[in-house]
This record gives structure tokens, sequence and C-alpha cells, in this order.
């Protein structure tokens, strides 16, 4: 049995990017590194390493035990194995939920999570945590997995997906990931420090320029070291695209 | 560890790889940035995080290109190329990341200007970039707490250059990054303001900010300079080249140049220490001592009071005293009843004449400077042993060191750019030895450090030497080859066994083995040290030790071996070369060979037999002979030996006692105080000349300003007086000072006044006009007879005075960042009169506890010789029962204690040690006209609104 070291995270979002998080259990400050050299080649003090998240790990002891066709035989809408859900929101139930992988928002929410909170309609949803976008009501069908959310300028990130009703609005969550994210910018490159920043502050007025949003947002995607800065535009960039009745005529 | 240490990875040989960028094939290292390649194809990326010498971080992202196939941009700062790659600068993809990039910061920009090139400014112009469409974040508070440097990080744009300059060049690890998002921010230690950050204000950020959020405080480097003159820092033997800005006579700012000792990097001193020569103390006409005013050794002095002891006098009456009394003199009394002192400050050139002076106007050898009070012993030993008392190895070379010893030195205090050289040696791998009874900055870097006792260095490189013998670990061939006397040498080592000597030395037995064997088994194992070693009875001892232990492990005379004597002044090396020595003649040529004599006769157009053949006296031997009436005038230029020479009450009674005392200097010193004629002369940045530093390159310092008043350069006033002594010398430009030097002096026959302009500095040995110059020498032999080296033995010699129950402590005295020597200059520069204003003892903080004192309460320190009293500040860098105390205070003037012992071979006094007591209480040390920060109050004072 070879030693397992254990080290515990402060808590810091940008720790979840993996060059991070290697730099944080070298005790130095949670920034991600450049690519290339990519973690495999140089990694954790410098040495190849392969970086996994928890979830890989827990699904281990499983594959060995049951096989993989027995994980394959799972899925839904035409993708295969299980997933983890943490469905927060205004639903019934929240929670982490096992669930096929594939299985679209409306599923999750009717079969896992007891339905929306009582009174209250699916008015959007987060398919992917603060970064992976944010989806009208009406399109409440992709199914949600690896590579099936891109098309519409989303992902499924960590799965951690938030349930938005008619109490809520796209902008207000656009608002609050864009603050999230200025908070948790590690701070090193400027298309994500000053470009969070900058992009809260535009987005607070009641009256977007979306010229100058679409500019920053090519830019943080294109210019940004790791993908916090490159997806910190989605939600901004969903609204835009999925809720225009939302914003003010400019 | 398999990580590519950053030296390694630069050092690879890289295949050359072919690939588009903008179109063009182009062909590149595959290690080598696309920044790089497009620089040499003249392709423009604009650039803010990335600096020439930093390592590349790629945090600004302005520099970004596109590679085809690529999902998003790559910095181009960052990428390397591979075979084939299609890179594009100037896509309307990369252009418009590049603009808004540029765009956000700019957005941020202050309205005020910090600096007259803001790199983001002039990006934004170079883009065509109009008013940025974001709003600006709000304002940061400026931190104005440090004297030297400003930090208004509303300027500040996160790019971590001088982080980067902070922690990997100087290494002194002060700058940090702290917090995240838009709050992210540059900090000072724990977010300290900066001035009461562990900063040592190297400025190596200011000259690394892009932006001028990292400034030179009050503004200075917001006036356009007039000129900007290329020269040379005035402190330490490192020999950093600098740029002096300057406007209307005044010296602005200070840049770092890009010398082969320093490569733009500077410390406090060099960078901030240049306002001295504008003080208002600065003697600007000649002074005549009162016929009312009697000298004497005992005297508090205030140099704004000159007029109670001296009157002006013009230089026709004040020169016709100075030469005439000392004609009189030796025409009544003989040459040897006249001294000369010379300065390791001056350049080689008015070394060269001054010498030259003493030995043809006054007739003897009367003449030395104050290498007899650092060097003196190692260049003893080192002559005896190796035949030349210069270093074998550029300090530069700790970064080809496996292993490099330091010992008895403390660089980052008094060689603080050298130091630089040696924690990025560390750094990139090689194992640093500190031996040293102060624990200095450097032991933070340490692989080993051993903390022996102070004065049992003999004991533990004897030890270390039988280590080296016993086991087998010398290098036999090396020893057979090339060196004469080592049988004695291991008999003699033989008796020092680590046990025998771990109680000694304090240090275990298997401590010593361990260093030995590191230091014997390495590839190339590097020797350095400092006054630690030199000062002592057996000063000449341990440097032998030193020596010897070089020469049986063979590592001497390849790249990253060797023996460095940390060289203390600029020009301390160039003054000694050019004969400011009492036995040798320019170039270390014997005054009692008889053939050296004749050719320096027939150089000097002298009649033969002119010449003594007898050695002449050295520094403390000189004060001796005052006393005794043997000395009865004395020529001092730039010496302050009433406060450098150890038990200075003894030498001011001394210097009191002289019928005639000429004192050439910049301010009015505790010399000059006991002088019957001042001559005001030129400051450093006042004159050009050439200075030859611990490297031995001799490099050039050239003229920024004009000297105040009725001040006069040195070469000038010199040659007054030579005239006035019946010489006929008439030299005109200062460069046909340096080519008589040359004829005379072998070791630099090849290096032209012209080269010097062309090329700022040259290594010696360069013997034929046109040489390359040697920076490592004894490569194949050794300049001793034979060509072979000398192992010479050493034994333990006690210190002269040991702690006893009236003096049961050790004072060990030395200097401290800030200031330099006597501090005659450093506590008149504002910036470094201010960092350190007031004259303290570094006590052991459980001594100070044991005296019920806390640190800032008075002491006093006696020793059988004198008394100071003075500010303790609790210092744990000593061991218990030391306590360390630098010299430049004149109001705790700290060589009143000091012992004038003197090893018997060098004549060097033992400042490393004297017995004392020290005591809580006492007057607070009154400060007159000058210290206690009294210079940055007038600058602020005088700060127009």
């Amino acid at each position: 049995m070879p030693e397992i070291i254990l080290r515990r995270g402060a808590g810091a979002y940008i720790c979840g990017e993996e060059s991070a998080m290697i730099e944080s259990i070298e005790g130095k400050r949670g920034m991600p590194r450049l690519r290339p050299p990519y973690v495999a080649q140089v990694g954790l003090f410098g040495r190849p390493t392969l970086a996994h998240n928890f979830e890989t790990l827990f699904w281990v002891r499983e594959l060995i035990e049951k096989g993989g066709a027995w994980f394959a035989s799972h899925g839904r809408n035409g993708r295969r194995g299980l997933r983890s859900f943490s469905v927060s929101g205004r639903v019934r139930h929240p929670g982490v939920k096992q669930a096929p992988a594939g299985i679209s928002v409306q599923e999750l929410i009717d079969e896992y999570c007891g339905g929306m909170l009582p009174g209250q309609t699916l008015y959007a949803y987060l398919p992917g945590g603060a970064s992976g976008g944010i989806l009208p009501a009406s399109m409440n069908t992709i199914p949600l997995d690896f590579d099936t959310l891109q098309p519409y300028g989303c992902f499924i990130g960590s799965a951690a997906v938030i349930v938005l009703s008619n109490h809520d609005s796209a902008v207000g969550a656009a608002r609050n990931m864009m603050r999230f994210f200025k908070d948790e910018s590690c701070g090193q490159c400027t298309p994500c420090r000053n470009g969070t920043a900058k992009a809260s502050a535009l987005i607070a007025k009641p009256s977007w320029d979306l010229e100058l949003l679409a500019d920053l947002s090519t830019v943080m995607r294109d210019a940004s070291i790791c993908g916090l800065g490159q997806a910190a535009p989605n939600p901004v960039d969903c609204v835009v695209k999925y809720f225009p009745h939302e914003l003010e005529p400019s | 560890m398999n990580a590519i240490t950053r030296d390694e990875a630069a050092a690879l040989d890289a295949p050359l790889v072919t690939f588009e960028l903008n179109g063009r094939q182009v062909t590149g290292k595959a290690n080598e940035t696309l920044i790089k390649v497009a620089d040499r194809e003249g392709i423009n990326i604009p650039r803010l995080c990335y600096k020439d010498g930093l390592e590349t971080v790629g945090n600004c992202r302005v520099c970004m290109v596109e590679i085809a196939g690529e999902r998003v941009l790559a910095p181009s700062c960052c990428r390397t190329p591979t075979a084939g790659m299609k890179v594009t600068t100037d896509s309307e993809r990369a252009l418009k990341s590049q603009k808004l990039v540029l765009e956000l910061l700019l957005s941020d920009m202050p309205e005020t200007a910090y600096t007259r090139h803001n790199e983001v400014d002039e990006w934004a112009k170079k883009l065509n970039l109009g008013k940025p469409r974001f709003e600006a974040r709000q304002r940061v508070a400026d931190d104005l707490s440090h004297p030297a440097i400003a930090v208004n990080l509303d300027a500040c744009i996160q790019c971590t250059r001088c982080l980067r300059a902070c922690r990997d060049e100087q290494v002194n690890d002060v700058i940090g990054l702290a917090f995240r998002g838009d709050h992210a921010k540059i900090v000072f230690d724990m977010d300290d303001p900066m001035g009461a950050s562990t900063c040592v204000a190297c400025g190596e950020c200011v000259q690394a900010c892009p932006t001028g959020a990292l400034m030179p405080a009050r503004v200075a480097a917001l006036a356009v300079p007039d000129k900007q003159v290329e020269s040379l820092c005035p402190y330490c033997g490192v020999g950093c080249q600098l740029t002096y800005n300057v406007k209307n006579n005044k010296i602005l700012f200070v840049q770092g140049r890009n010398g082969p000792a320093n490569r733009e990097r500077l410390c406090v001193k060099g960078r901030y220490g240049f306002d001295y020569a504008a003080h208002p103390h600065r003697l600007t006409q000649p002074l005549i001592r009162r016929a009312d005013a009697p000298k004497s050794g005992d005297f508090t002095m205030d140099p704004d009071r000159w007029m109670d002891v001296f009157r002006e006098a013009s230089w026709d009456e004040a020169l016709a005293l100075a030469g005439g009394k000392l004609a009189q003199i030796r025409d009544q009394h003989g040459g040897k009843s006249l001294a000369g002192f010379g300065s390791a400050k001056g350049s080689n050139e008015e070394a060269y004449l001054f010498q030259k002076l003493v030995r043809t106007g006054f007739g003897s050898n009367n003449v030395d400077h104050c290498t007899r009070l650092c060097h003196a012993s190692s260049v003893v030993a080192l002559l005896e042993g190796i035949g030349s008392g210069a270093v074998s190895n550029p300090l530069m070379d700790v970064t080809k060191a496996e292993v490099v010893l330091l010992i008895g030195a403390n660089p980052t205090v008094n060689h603080p750019v050298g130091a630089t050289w040696i924690k990025n040696a560390v750094k990139n791998g090689t194992k640093l030895i500190v031996c040293d009874p102060r624990r200095s900055d450097l032991q933070r870097l340490a692989h080993r450090f051993l903390q022996f006792k102070p004065d049992t260095d003999v004991a533990l490189l004897n030890a270390i030497m039988n280590v080296i013998v016993t086991e087998g670990l010398v290098d036999q061939n090396f020893i057979d080859s090339r060196t004469i006397g080592y049988d004695e040498l291991r008999k003699n080592v033989e008796g020092y066994e680590p046990e025998a000597m771990a109680p000694i030395c304090g240090i275990d037995a298997d401590m010593i083995r361990d260093v030995a064997r590191i230091f014997a088994t390495s590839k190339a194992s590097m020797i350095l040290w400092g006054m630690g070693v030199s000062q002592h009875v057996h000063g000449t001892d341990n440097a032998r030790c030193l020596i010897a232990l070089s020469l049986m492990t063979g590592q001497i005379g390849r790249p990253g071996t060797g023996l460095h004597p940390l060289r203390g002044q600029n020009n301390v090396q160039g003054a000694s070369d050019a004969g400011l020595i009492p036995m040798m003649l320019p170039d270390y040529q014997p005054v009692a060979s008889a053939a050296v004599r004749a050719r320096f006769e027939t150089a000097w157009q002298l009649p033969a037999g002119k010449l003594d053949a007898q050695p002449g006296l050295t520094v403390v031997e000189v004060m001796h002979a005052i006393k005794s009436g043997g000395i009865r005038g004395m020529y001092v230029m730039g010496e302050n030996p009433a406060m450098s020479d150890p038990d200075a009450n003894h030498a001011r009674e001394a210097l009191a006692a002289l019928e005639h005392l000429v004192v050439q200097d910049i301010f009015l010193t505790e010399t000059a105080y006991l002088a019957d004629v001042v001559l005001p002369a030129g400051a450093f940045p006042e004159k050009t000349g050439s200075f030859t530093n611990t490297d031995r390159l001799v490099q050039l310092g050239r003229q920024a300003i004009d000297p105040p008043g009725d001040a006069r350069q040195d070469l000038w006033i010199i040659q007054q007086i030579a005239q006035r002594l019946g010489l006929d010398w008439k030299y005109g430009h200062v460069s046909e000072v340096f080519d008589e030097m040359r004829h005379t002096m072998p070791s630099i026959a090849g290096i032209t006044w012209e080269r010097l302009e062309r090329e700022h500095s040259v290594t010696y040995p360069c013997v034929k006009e046109g040489d390359p110059g040697e920076a490592v020498v004894f490569t194949d032999t050794f300049p001793r007879e034979g060509g072979r080296a000398r192992f010479v033995p050493a034994d333990i010699i006690p210190a002269d005075e040991r702690p006893d129950a009236d003096y049961p402590m050790v004072l060990i005295t030395g200097r401290q960042l800030e200031h330099w020597h006597t501090g005659s200059m450093t506590r008149r520069a504002s910036t470094l009169d201010a960092i350190e204003p007031d004259p303290v003892a570094l006590v052991h903080p459980l001594d100070l506890a044991a005296m019920g004192g806390r640190p800032g309460d008075v002491v006093t320190i006696e020793s059988r010789r004198g008394r100071v009293e003075l500010y303790a500040r609790a210092d744990d860098s000593s061991p218990r029962g030391a306590v360390f105390v630098p010299f430049c205070y004149y109001e705790a003037a700290i060589n009143r204690l000091t012992n004038a012992a003197l090893d018997p071979f060098a004549k060097i006094p033992e400042f490393k040690y004297c017995a004392i007591r020290v005591f809580l209480g006492g007057e607070a040390p009154a400060q007159g006209s000058y210290g206690g920060g009294q210079a940055l109050h007038r600058l602020q004072a005088t700060r127009p609104a």
C-alpha cells in the first residue's frame, strides 16, 4: 500500500483548478500555472502528476468491484454512466444526487429533488456551477453530461446544478456570479483580475453596454491564464443570449 | 527532485526549429521564447510583466499571440516554438486582446504621473489606444513611509516585476503578492508599511517597476536630467557600475548599469547614498588652523563650528603652508620624519601619484592606507602562499561553484550586490557553508552554518584540514605538481583532530567532518572571506589556513573555485596595486629589491639610489612613531584615522602631537579637525579616474558634477603639493597618469585609457594591449618561484586581550548596511542617515535582559582604553557575551575602545576582538549638526511645495 498523504485545502475556489491546487499543496499561494508544461509533464514539486477529481476516486472501488459494464448500464438520453449532481436552489429537496449521466434538469428536479418548491416554477438553471452558464427553462431537456452543453455555450463542470424559479432573474444571478468571480479570481492575470472587476461594475448598471461586454468577454476567454477567467463571462453571455428580455434597452 | 532549475533549462542546448511568424519562415531555439524570436525578427510585441533578466511569468497578458490550431491565445513571453507552428502576433484576434488588456490597465492608471516612462502609457500610445472605456478602480492609498522609496500602488498593475526583483534577483524576499481578485496587492512583509518592513532598500524593485508604482521618494525621478553620466558606485569593493542622472550640477537619482560585477543591480548605498556630495558641510575653501586653537586629542567637534579652530585661506596661502612646512621638516629632519596616508576611496591615479609623492618628494616609504586595517593579513598570506595578493576568481564565480565556503564575512551588509550572486547561486543549487561567530543574513540560505567561537578560526580550519588529510580527501596530484611544503602542513594539522578542536571552536566533530568532506569532494569549491578572518593578531595565520585548504584539495585555478578575499573599499585593490603600501612599489614590487628600485628610478627619471630601500611604517606604526618623535609631519588624503584606527584616543593624541598635519578631504573629519591645513577636495562624482574592484576589474569612474565652491580635484591638489616639495610634475589629463602607471605595472600594462573609455572595465592581468584580461588566474602556474604555491602551517594564537573578571565581554566591530566606514559620507546622505540615524550596539537580547535593559536603552561600553555610550539594539546574531558595534558613529566612536595589538606579519590590528564591560545607563550620545536623520529633515523642509 503506497503512502497516502492528505492535505487540507483552505477553501479557495481557485484551488479547484489543478495547477493552483498543486501550488497550494507545495505551500505556495494558490495560483494557476501557465501551460505548457502541463501538470502531467511538470506537476507537484516538479514531477509529472496525475490530478484527479475526487468523484473519479470514489468510483474506482465500484468499478473494480462491479465492473465497467455495470457502470455503463446506467445512463439516460443516450448517455452512459452515473454522475453525482449537487443540486441547489429552488427545489424541494436539494443535495447531492447520484443520478444517471445524461439526465435532463427537469428529470433531475422531478425524480430526485421532489420537484420545485411549492408555488414556484422553473425559470432558469445553471448546469455546471458558477462557471457553467445559465440556461432558460425552455431548454430543460438537454442531457446533462460532458460535451452535451457545449453547443449552448455552457458546460457541466462539477455538476453543481443551481435551479432558479420565477422568484429569480438571470441578471441577478449573473451579477451574483460575477461578484463571486471577482472575489475568487486569484488576481494573477489582467483579463481575469481586472476583467471580472470591470464586468461586475458594468453589469451592476441598469443598462448594459453590450458591445463593451462582448469585447471583454472575448478577451477574457482568449487571454486568461486558466478556466476561471476564461469561463467567467459565461453567465453574462448567457443573459445576453437567452434572457434579452431582462435587459433594459440601452 | 527531477525539476529542471532555470539555470539548467537556460543552459540546455536545444535544437533549432523553423516555424511561421506572421507569415514568415523563421528559426529559433526550441527553448527560446516567441517574444525573443520576434524581437530578433524586428516584430514588436507589447509587453509589461516581461523584463529581460527576470523570470517570465506571463501574467499581464499583453503579449498574447495567436497560434494556429489552439483554442486560446498564448503569451509570447512564455511560449516556445515547435517545428511548423504558425504564430501570428498581429491578427485581429491577437491585437484585440493586446489592446483590451492594455485598456483594462490603462483605465486604472492614476491622473498623476509617477514616472516619466510609464510603460502602460507608452504601449497604449504605440497601439493607438484612445480613452479607456472602463471606469477606474477606487483610488489606492499611497505609502510614503520609506525615506527613499515612494509606494504609489494606484499605478500598480500587479505585474510582479518588483516581487521577482526582490525574490529572485536580490533574494530579499520582502515583497509579496497578497489577497485575491481586484484586491490583489503588492505587499511588504505582512502588508506592513514599506518603511517598517524588513526592506533593505536596494531599490531593485524601483528599477523593475514599469509604471512608477515604486519610485524614488520626493518625485526625484520626475525631473528631466540634463545628462546621464556612466560611472561607478563609490562605496564597497564589488564595483557596481551606475548611471548618475544629473540636472543643474546636482545628482537627481542613480540607476544600476550593466557592469560585469553588478548587471544593473545596486544596494541601498549605491542607489540612495549619493547626496552626501551636496551636503552643506562640504569644504569649499582651504582652511588654516588659527594660532589661538591648540590641538588636543581629546575633543568633541562639530563640522558646523569649523571657525572655532580654522580660518579660511586662499589656495596659494594654504598650499604654500601645507607644502612648505612638509618640505621644511623633510629638509631639517629627513624624509623619514614624514608620512603619508593615501586612500582606498581615491582613484588608481590618485593613489599612484600619492605614493610617488611620498617616495620621491618625502624620500621615504612611509606611505600606507586603510588596506592595513582590512586585508593586509590576507595579502601577506596570499603573496607568501601563491605569489599574488589579489583574488584568484571573480565573485561572480560563485554561480559556477558547487560549494561556497564563506567565512568571517557578512556580504549582505558589506558587499550587498555580491551577496545577491551568492544567493542566486544557492537558489540554483550551490551549497553555501557559512562559518562565522555572528549569524549573518546568509545563514538563512546556508547548507551548513558553523557558528564557531570568536577567535578560534585556526582551530576550526586546521580541524577541517585534519579530516581531509586523515580521510585521504586531498588532491595529491595537485599537491605534487603545483605546490611545495605540504609535508609540514600535513604534520602540523595531524595534531588537530576534530574531537580535540570541538570544545575549542564550539563546533561538533561530526559537523567538522561533514563540512570537510563537502568542501573537499565537490567539483568546484570556492572560499570567500572578509574582515572576520583578517582583523586578528592571527589574521595572517587565518588566511594561511584558507589558502592551504584550497591548495590541498586542488580547489583553485578553475572556474567556481579559488580564493576570494572580499575587498572592502571601492578601490582598496587598486590603491594597493598602485603602491600605497610601505613595503611595495606599484604592482607589489618590493622596495627592498635593488632591481625593482632601479627600474622605478629609471621610469621616474630619478638619480640612481634615490629611492629608499627600507620599507616604511604601517598605519598603526606611524601613530606610535609620532608619539616617539620619529614622525613630525603628515599628509593625509581622504582617510580618517582619528575614527578608523584602533585605540582611537591614542591615535588622536598622536595626530594632535604632529608638528604639521595636512588633511585633504571633502568634509571636516575628526582627522581634519587636528590638521594645520585642510584642503577641500573633490567627491567621487566630481572627478574622473580608474578604480579596481575586488575582482581585479579596472573600471572607469566619470565626473558627473563639479566640485562645490573652491574645492578642487585631488589629482590637482597632489600635484600642487608635489610642486612645493620640489617635484617637477606636469600631468595634464588623468589619462596621462594612468599611462605612466601601466608602463610601470606589468599586470595592467595592456590596459589603455582608450579601452577603459570604450569598454568601461577591463580585468587584469592584462599584460599586452588587446589581451582580454584574465578573470580566473593560477590555471597552470602560480606567480611564485618555480610556479608552485606554498603551504604555510599555522598554530593557535589566542587573541591579544581575552575577557577577564574586569572586562568579561567581547567587542566585535564592523559595519552596517547603510553606513560606510567612519560615516563621513553616509551619515550625510539623507536616506542612509534616515534609515540608521543613531549609534547602536548590537547586544544579545538575553545579555540585555540580564542587565535589566530593553531595546533602545542607553548602555555604556568600556574597555581598558576608552568608553562610549550608545543605544542598545537587541540582536541575537552575535553569541551571548559578544557585542557588535559599527564604527561609523562619531558620537560613539567605538575605536576608542579597540585594541591596537597587531598581527606580527601584516601589522593589521585586532578590530574583531577585545575585552569590554557593558552596563546599563549613561548619557544619551550627543549629536552635532549631522546624523540623527537631520539630512532628510532638511531635505523635506526645503522641498518645493
